[in-house]
C-alpha cells in the first residue's frame, strides 16, 4: 500500500513536471467530417502539429450544428476548433455559437484567403467540388452531363444522392433547362422550387441517399448504385488510393467552402487560434492536397502544389468550365425551409 | 403504572414502540427505493417534462423583441400597426443586433413566413445605421413585407411564449392569417404519415414476432431441460448482440449482390419469379419496407418469445393431460386449455416488443428506403441537423400521447394486470 501510495506521489510529481516544461503542449479537440477528409487533415495538419510537442485529440461529426449550440448554450465546451461546411458556418455564426475571427490575432491576410471575406466566423480552408462519379467497369460509355444524371432511359440503375437540398435542388433545375447563372433566381421563387422537386420525383425511385461523405464511393464501389454525387476529394482518394475505377463527372460541379471555426467560449481560445493559425499556412495547406484532392483556400499554397495533383482540384480550369459556386447567401435565407420541405418529399 | 395499557419494559406504551418500529419500517423502505426513484426522476421524468415544456413553450420572441411584443398586445390586428410599434420593433432590433440574437427571431418567424429570416437580418442590419425615425417608414424602406398586416399578425403571435405552433406543425396543422387552425399545404404534409407508418411497422413487427416467437417458446418450453438449454442459447446470443452490429449485418446479407440476392440467383429462385411474373429482373431487398420490417422482426423476436416462454414455463403439462383425459382432441386441448393461460406472456411480450419499436430509428435509417423512416428519425433530424428544438419536442409529444393512449385501450382490453414477465 505504501509503495503504491509512493508510487503514485512520483507519477504526480513527474505529472506536474511535466506539463510544467511542455508550457507550448497545447492540447484540444479538433472536430471534422471523418473518412478520407479527417485522414488527409491528420496527416497535414494534426501530425506535424502533434509532433511540435501539441496534443490534438479528434471528434466527428457530419454538420449538426445543433451540437455546437448545446455545447454553448450548456456551456460545456468540448470542441475547441470545428471543421465546418458554410451553412454550418453561417448559422453558427448569426446563432452566436462560433467565434467572430480577430484575422490580426492569426497573423494572416484575409485578401489571401478566397472567401474569406464571406464570413464573420470562420477562415477558409479548402474549396470542394460536389459533383457525380460513376463506375468505369460497369459502365464503359458514362455518362457525361448532369442531364445524364436524371436521364434513367440511358442510364438506368440506382444513383447516389446526398441526403441534403444542397446542390440537389441546383442540379436538378440545370438538367431540367435552366442556365446555371439563373438557377438561384429560379429557386428563390416557389414555382422555381416545385419544378426541382418534380424533375428530383423523376429519379426517385431509383435514389438511395447518403448522408456522411465516406458513404458517397462505399456505395459506389459495392455496386450498390451506377453513379453518385459525392465531393470530389472523397472520390478522387478512393481513385488514387484504394484503386478504384471511378471517374468523376466534372460537368456543373457546384464549389463550396469548409472552414475552420472556433467555438464560442471555448475556454481554449488562445490554442485554437495558435492551431486555426498553423493550418492556414501555405505548407500544410499544400501538403494535404497529396491527401485528398481539395482546392486550398490559401493563395499561397497554391505555387507548392504537386504539378500532378493539380488537374484534379476543383479550381482546376478545365473543371471550372460549367462550374457554379454554391451560394451561401441563398441558401442561409432559404435553408431552413428547403431542408423541411426536402425531408418531407423525401419521407413521401 | 395502573392504568390498562400494555406497555414494553422500558415503559413506553405498545402503541407507541410499535407505531416507532413501523416508521423505521418505512423509512427503510423509502431509502431502499431512494436511489432507484431518483435515478427516475432525474433521467427520465426531468427529461420529459423539459421536453413537453419545449413543445409548447418558446421565448425567443418575447426576450428578444420584448417592447414589440408588449405594445402588440394591445393592437387589434386589423389595420397596420402605428408608429409606436415600428418605434419600438426597430429599438428591439437595434438591442437584438448587439446581443447577436437576430438570428434567432428570424429563424421563429421564418417557420411561419419562408424568406423572413434573412429579411430580418437584412432589416436589422439596415436599421443599425439609422439613428431617428419616422420609423414606419424606415422600417418599411428596409423591406416591404413590414408593410403585410399578416407579417405583425405572425409577429404577435410568436410573441406569445406559450405556442401551439410546434405540436400543430407536428400533426400537419397551422394557423392562418385569421388565426383558424387549418392543415399545411399538400407537400410540407408529412408528420400524420409518419406517425401512421410507425404505428403499421411496430405492428406488423410485432404481428410478426408473435407468430414466429409462439411455436419456438413452445418447444423450448416444452423440451427436456438439457435439449432446451441448448436451444436457448440461440435465442440469447442474438438478444445479447449489440442492435448496431444486427443491423450491419441484414445490410450485409440484403445489398444487391449481396448473400441473399445471390442465394436467390444461383438457386434459380429470381428466374422462376421472373418468368412467373412475381418480380422483373434482380430482387430489391436493401433500402426497402421489407428490409426494415425483417431487420426489426429480427432484432424484437427475443423480446416477444421470452415473456410467453417464461409463462410457458409455469403451465403445469396436467391441465394439457387432464383436457385429453376428458376427451378433448389435442388441437381442442391446445387452443382451449393451454392458449389461454399462455396469454399473459403473449401480452407482456407484445407489448413490449410493440413500444420498443415505436422508437426505432437506426434499423430504418440503415436498411430502410426514405419512405420508411419513422418518427424517431424525424425528431432526430429536427434536433440535430434543423436545430428545431420545438418541432422535436413536439413530435415526442404525440409519440408519447399515442404511446400513452395505446397503453390505455390496451389496458381496457386485455388488462394491463394480467400481463406476466414470468
Amino acid at each position: 500500500m505504501k509503495k503504491l501510495s509512493i508510487l503514485f506521489t512520483a507519477a504526480l510529481l513527474a505529472g506536474t513536471a511535466f506539463s510544467a516544461s511542455a508550457r507550448a503542449g497545447d492540447e484540444l479537440t479538433v472536430v471534422s467530417w471523418g473518412g478520407s477528409y479527417s485522414e488527409s487533415q491528420r496527416k497535414a495538419f494534426y501530425e506535424p502539429y502533434n509532433a511540435a510537442g501539441n496534443k490534438i485529440t479528434e471528434a466527428e461529426y457530419n454538420g449538426e450544428v445543433a451540437k455546437i449550440k448545446a455545447m454553448v448554450e450548456a456551456n460545456a465546451i468540448t470542441w475547441d476548433v470545428i471543421d465546418v461546411d458554410t451553412a454550418t458556418a453561417l448559422q453558427g455564426c448569426a446563432e452566436g455559437a462560433l467565434e467572430t475571427i480577430d484575422w490580426a490575432k492569426l497573423g494572416l491576410d484575409r485578401a489571401n484567403f478566397i472567401g474569406a471575406d464571406l464570413m464573420e466566423c470562420a477562415v477558409p480552408n479548402i474549396v470542394y467540388g460536389t459533383v457525380f462519379g460513376y463506375d468505369t467497369s460497369k459502365l464503359a460509355e458514362g455518362p457525361t452531363s448532369i442531364n445524364d444524371f436524371f436521364d434513367l432511359a440511358k442510364f438506368p440503375g440506382k444513383r447516389g444522392v446526398q441526403k441534403n437540398p444542397t446542390v440537389n435542388l441546383e442540379w436538378a433545375l440545370i438538367a431540367d433547362g435552366v442556365d446555371a447563372k439563373d438557377v438561384y433566381t429560379v429557386l428563390a421563387t416557389p414555382e422555381g422550387v416545385d419544378r426541382a422537386f418534380k424533375k428530383l420525383d423523376t429519379i426517385k425511385s431509383e435514389i438511395i441517399f447518403w448522408e456522411a461523405g465516406a458513404q458517397a464511393p462505399q456505395l459506389l464501389a459495392d455496386g450498390q448504385v451506377v453513379m453518385t454525387s459525392g465531393w470530389n476529394g472523397r472520390l478522387q482518394t478512393a481513385i488514387d488510393a484504394d484503386k478504384k475505377p471511378f471517374k468523376i463527372v466534372w460537368d456543373h460541379q457546384g464549389l463550396d467552402w469548409d472552414w475552420w471555426a472556433i467555438t464560442k467560449g471555448t475556454p481554449k481560445i488562445e490554442e485554437a487560434y495558435r492551431f486555426v493559425a498553423f493550418a492556414s499556412q501555405p505548407a500544410p495547406m499544400a501538403d494535404q492536397t497529396n491527401y485528398i484532392a481539395y482546392g486550398p483556400a490559401n493563395r499561397d499554397a497554391i505555387p507548392n502544389v504537386n504539378p500532378a495533383t493539380l488537374p484534379n482540384l476543383p479550381t482546376a480550369p478545365d473543371n471550372l468550365k460549367t462550374a457554379f459556386n454554391v451560394d451561401p447567401q441563398f441558401w442561409a435565407d432559404h435553408g431552413d425551409e428547403l431542408k423541411e420541405r426536402f425531408n418531407a418529399w423525401l419521407a413521401k | 403504572m395502573t392504568d390498562d395499557v400494555m406497555r414494553t419494559a422500558d415503559g413506553t406504551p405498545l402503541k407507541i414502540k410499535l407505531r416507532q418500529a413501523e416508521r423505521r419500517e418505512v423509512t427503510r423502505a423509502f431509502l431502499l427505493i431512494a436511489p432507484l426513484f431518483l435515478f427516475i426522476v432525474i433521467s427520465f421524468l426531468i427529461p420529459i417534462v423539459v421536453m413537453l415544456k419545449n413543445a409548447f413553450y418558446d421565448p425567443d420572441i418575447v426576450n428578444n423583441l420584448p417592447q414589440t411584443t408588449e405594445l402588440l398586445r394591445q393592437w387589434d390586428g386589423k389595420a397596420l400597426p402605428g408608429e409606436e410599434v415600428f418605434a419600438a420593433f426597430a429599438a428591439d432590433l437595434k438591442t437584438a443586433s448587439k446581443a447577436r440574437t437576430v438570428a434567432l427571431v428570424g429563424k421563429r418567424l421564418n417557420y411561419e413566413i419562408p424568406t423572413l429570416k434573412s429579411k430580418v437580418t437584412v432589416t436589422a442590419r439596415k436599421l443599425d445605421k439609422i439613428e431617428t425615425g419616422p420609423w414606419t417608414e424606415a422600417v418599411i424602406a428596409a423591406d416591404p413585407i413590414w408593410k403585410d398586416v399578416f407579417t405583425w399578425a405572425v409577429v404577435k403571435r410568436a410573441g406569445s411564449a406559450v405556442t401551439p405552433y410546434y405540436l400543430l406543425s407536428a400533426l400537419d396543422l397551422r394557423q392562418g392569417a385569421d388565426g383558424g387552425i387549418e392543415r399545411t399545404p399538400e407537400e410540407r404534409r408529412i408528420y400524420l404519415q409518419v406517425l401512421g407508418r410507425t404505428l403499421g411497422i411496430s405492428a406488423m413487427v410485432t404481428l410478426l414476432t408473435l407468430i414466429l416467437g409462439y411455436p419456438v417458446a413452445f418447444m423450448l418450453a416444452t423440451l427436456p431441460q438439457r435439449t432446451a438449454s441448448i436451444l436457448m442459447i440461440f435465442v440469447l446470443l442474438p438478444f445479447w448482440t449489440s442492435l448496431l452490429v444486427r443491423t450491419t449485418a441484414w445490410t450485409i446479407l440484403l445489398q444487391d449482390g449481396g448473400v441473399v440476392a445471390q442465394f436467390l440467383h444461383i438457386t434459380g429462385i429470381t428466374w422462376i419469379s421472373n418468368v412467373l411474373g412475381f418480380m422483373s429482373g434482380e430482387p430489391q431487398l436493401f433500402k426497402t419496407r421489407f428490409a426494415t420490417v425483417l431487420a426489426m422482426t429480427h432484432i424484437q423476436l427475443p423480446f416477444t418469445l421470452l415473456p410467453i416462454y417464461s409463462v410457458m414455463k409455469t403451465i403445469s403439462p396436467t391441465y394439457m393431460r387432464a383436457a385429453k383425459s376428458l376427451g378433448a382432441t389435442p388441437f381442442h386441448a391446445f387452443r382451449t386449455v393451454y392458449v389461454p393461460q399462455t396469454m399473459p406472456g403473449v401480452a407482456a411480450g407484445c407489448l413490449l416488443t410493440f413500444i420498443l419499436c415505436l422508437g426505432y430509428f437506426i434499423t430504418p435509417a440503415l436498411v430502410g428506403g426514405g419512405s420508411d423512416n419513422m418518427i424517431a428519425g424525424f425528431i432526430d433530424t429536427a434536433m440535430n441537423n434543423e436545430g428545431n428544438w420545438g418541432k422535436s419536442s413536439a413530435l415526442g409529444f404525440v409519440l408519447l400521447t399515442a404511446t400513452l393512449i395505446l397503453y390505455y385501450v390496451y389496458n381496457r382490453l386485455i388488462g394491463i394486470d394480467k400481463m406476466k414477465l414470468g
